[in-house]
């Protein structure tokens, strides 16, 4: 089988990095090629030298055995090559149709170049069909769930004739169901012909959908594995060049039963559902579910930044009246939320503003910020959590996604912790970064905080916690306990099935 | 520092280019009367500045000018008001205003374009209303503590360039050493994280209308008795796009969480410079806005090129 895609020793260099070093791999017709590796690795910069964002300065790209070059997106889109970002493409003031032809529509009215929609909307039909999407082509995008707003972005790459898909993260933002029904999709276009490169951090639908798997890292070619070879374990240790001992690593155990205590409360996304549940100091309560089941509402209204409609929470058995995030800080609740760079970050500030951010008052006198104390605290919490910056002093845009993460951490650690709710706190980052995160959440458990996590990633739940509770559609649907943890569980709750 | 560098070497060129075609620009006369323009000047280009670093704007500052203008005129000369009370009031009326376009902005969720937009067609023709669309002036004597503000001297430093020299350095600890001014920065590059970082975003949008309105105000008052007569319909007018320029020129974007004190003030400075250029090269008077614009357009240009290279470097 001649491959469709060759890329043949290609380097590309920085200033001061070697992004890529002589990288070769190939895709065949109708593979489905998993690519892996650490964030750095050099996954994106290969990707965008594929989209014509980045020219390599080395190597060649064979298409269809003919050596190509692409200067620009419309040139790989011209080749057959199709992108679905992490971030979606779309727009969602307009309809399906519009979207799948965006760029493209075709027109009539002679010189008014009026768009023909009819047109648009009866062409666009066979292509949500393909994908089993059932919708009218006229429905306005923004009455879409995220995970079919993304099938419009691949019925668009499939309407362009693409013949090999660049997937890159495509169920960073889906819920279990969602992942299933376009791991099915995947599956579905490589027998239809369809090549697809598959990019991401998520080990598991890898072995579910890759034909092959290629591991990048240090910009090098780490090596591949068939698809009888893939694990879990392999894929790790190509990736990050060693065995990974301990993913997970297990705590003292809860200490004092009840301590975090919510009662009843009712929040405005969901106001006719109250959810009730206690964190004991020292444990680690997951929270699975699908997403919209509404774990990161229940979070937003107990940080303050969603007031609730009713409700009770008690730390050590003291009521905490909470208005505003303020309040909840005050009394020791803190929320590493679901979006870093929306809300847990400000990455146009520099570490050192952002580490300091929620507890300025504690280094001014008298309202102004005193430099030394300032610094000092930022520096502390720099060099206990191994935050990989060049200095205090460097943006937070310029950190990877789990040094960001360890930077929302540092803010809050700074304070006193006596409860943290973590919202989805690996997302986007890797595997070695991840583990990290974990042995961070733990040490802190163990030094009697009681953290909640909220994760739409089975692995990490079950990992994870020391107890798990399950919501579907605004109620805690059941808790289980270690000895009962199993993804067929977890799932039976949080589909609202009845458990076996 | 270094952000500020680019615009402080175009002013001494500016500066350079000037005193060598024209002499009279080194005079004493003239370095007093552009020293005066620019304390009046800097003064509320800093208010605007600060509200620019939140990520707002501020269009009323011309037509606030015009209705203070007028009504500290006839508190005077009509009501016969003390001064010190009719100042007072008039300053505090302004920043009730300014509480009303923070209350629209910050709780009623009002673009500020919008809000202060309104302001400026509305206060304009409030001003024109209550003066019956007739010039008001304080005369030629009395007042005698107001008039040494505007156009007194201390030593040979004229009076309201020795205020925005106060004024610039209480804003200076305020925005750059201080919390607030901190979360001035944070609102303005982020507000949900900073609300998630416990600030309470609304209430430091609401203050910065307020104190921006404050300075405003003040330099009111000067503006009123540097002209000593207002005619409502063009009293003030465009004076907020001098601010907002001044402020553009030192480094704030409009998009937010960035600028400085030092950078808005030397940005109101190289303004004057240029009208004053525009005057003393014998450049007809008609081109003085498109002397501006164009200066201005090319500072902003540059500026933007330079760090468009930066971030390539980075990369």
């Amino acid at each position: 089988m001649s491959a469709l895609l060759e890329l043949k020793h290609i380097t590309k260099r920085f200033p001061g990095v070697l992004a890529l070093d002589d990288v070769s791999m190939s895709v065949g017709r109708g593979e489905v090629l998993a690519l892996i590796g650490e964030n750095g690795a050099g996954k994106s910069t290969l990707m965008k030298i594929l989209g014509g964002v980045y020219q390599a300065d080395a190597g060649e790209i064979c298409f269809e055995d003919k050596p190509v070059t692409i200067r620009h997106v419309s040139d790989a889109l011209a080749l057959g090559i199709g992108f679905i970002h992490q971030e979606l493409n779309v727009l969602d003031n307009l309809d399906v149709a519009a979207n799948v032809f965006m760029g493209r529509e075709p027109v009539w009215g002679g010189p008014l170049r009026l768009i023909d929609r009819k047109k648009i909307a009866a062409d666009s039909e066979p292509y949500l069909k393909r994908l089993g999407l059932d919708i009218s082509p006229r429905t306005p995008l923004r009455d879409l769930s995220l995970a079919q707003q993304q099938m419009v972005e691949i019925a668009k790459a499939l309407s362009q004739n693409a013949r090999l898909l660049i997937m890159d993260e495509p169920t960073s933002s889906l819920t279990l169901t969602e992942t299933e029904r376009l791991l099915d999709t995947v599956c579905e276009l490589s027998e239809s012909g369809v090549s697809i490169i598959y990019i991401s951090h998520r080990l598991g639908e890898i072995e579910f959908c890759a034909d092959r798997v290629v591991a990048l890292r240090d910009g090098k070619n780490a090596g591949e594995l068939q698809q009888s070879e893939v694990s879990h374990a392999k894929m790790v240790s190509l990736m990050i060049g060693r065995k990974l001992e301990d993913l997970y690593v297990q705590g003292k155990g809860p200490q004092q039963v009840g301590y975090f205590q919510v009662e009843g409360l009712r929040t405005r996304y969901r106001p006719h559902h109250k959810i009730s549940y206690d964190v004991a100091r020292g444990e680690i309560l997951g929270f699975a579910g699908l997403v919209g089941a509404g774990r990161s509402e229940m979070a937003q209204a107990i940080f303050g930044v969603d007031v609730p409609l009713e409700g009770t929470v008690r730390i050590d058995g003291q009521p905490v009246t909470i208005h505003n995030a303020r309040d909840a800080i005050d009394a020791g609740i803190y929320l590493a939320p679901e979006d870093r760079r929306k809300t847990g970050l400000i990455t146009e500030m520099v570490v050192r503003e952002n580490i300091t951010l929620a507890g300025l008052k504690r280094y001014s006198t008298w309202s102004l910020v005193r430099g030394d104390r300032e610094n000092e605290a930022a520096r502390r919490q720099v060099d206990s959590l191994h935050v990989k910056t060049p200095t205090i002093e460097t943006k937070a845009v310029n950190l990877s996604g789990g040094n960001q993460q360890k930077v929302v951490l540092g803010k809050w650690l700074s304070l006193d912790p006596k409860v943290i709710i973590f919202d989805e706190p690996t997302r986007g980052i890797d595997v070695g970064a991840k583990a990290e995160i974990y042995r961070l959440m733990r040490a802190l458990a163990d030094r009697g905080v009681a953290i909640v996590m909220i994760s739409s990633d089975m692995e990490e739940v079950i990992g994870v916690s020391d107890r798990v509770a399950v919501m579907h559609e605004g109620d805690i649907a059941g808790f289980l306990k270690r000895e009962e943890f199993s993804e067929q569980a977890i799932m039976n709750l949080a589909v609202g099935r009845k458990a076996a | 520092m270094k952000k500020e560098l680019g615009i402080t070497i175009l002013l001494v060129v500016l500066c350079a280019t000037t005193a060598f075609l024209n002499h009279r620009f080194l005079g004493a006369a003239n370095l007093a009367n552009m020293a005066r323009l620019i304390g009046m000047y800097g003064i509320f280009s800093i208010g605007l500045g600060l509200i620019i670093i939140t990520g707002g704007i501020d269009l009323s500052v011309g037509s606030v000018f015009a209705l203070q203008g007028v009504l500290l005129a006839m508190a005077l000369r009509e009501w016969h008001w003390h001064w010190s009370v009719a100042v007072l009031a008039t300053i505090a009326g302004v920043m009730v205003l300014g509480l009303f376009h923070g209350l629209m902005i910050a709780r009623v969720r009002m673009q500020p374009f919008i809000v202060t937009l309104c302001g400026l067609l509305f206060y304009r023709g409030l001003a024109r209303f209550i003066a019956d669309d007739e010039t008001k002036g304080f005369g030629s004597e009395g007042f005698g503590a107001l008039r040494e503000l505007a156009t007194g001297n201390v030593g040979p430093v004229p009076m309201p360039f020795v205020i925005l020299i106060v004024v610039a350095i209480i804003s200076y600890v305020v925005l750059h050493r201080s919390v607030y001014g901190r979360y001035l920065y944070a609102v303005g590059r982020n507000e949900d994280a900073a609300r998630y970082s416990g600030i309470n975003s609304r209430l430091i949008i609401l203050s910065v209308y307020v104190i921006s309105m404050m300075l405003v105000g003040v330099a009111g008052v000067l503006i009123a008795f540097y002209t000593n007569s207002i005619s409502p319909a063009n009293h003030g007018s465009f004076y907020e796009l001098y601010g907002i320029a001044a402020a553009v020129l030192g480094g704030c974007s409009l998009r937010g969480g960035e600028g400085s004190i030092l950078g808005i003030v030397i940005g109101t400075a190289l303004l004057q410079v240029l009208q004053n250029l525009v005057n003393l090269l014998g450049i007809p008077s008609s081109l003085n806005f498109a002397v501006m614009g164009a200066v201005i357009f090319f500072g902003v240009l540059v500026d933007q090129v330079l760090r468009a290279r930066q971030v390539k470097k980075i990369r």
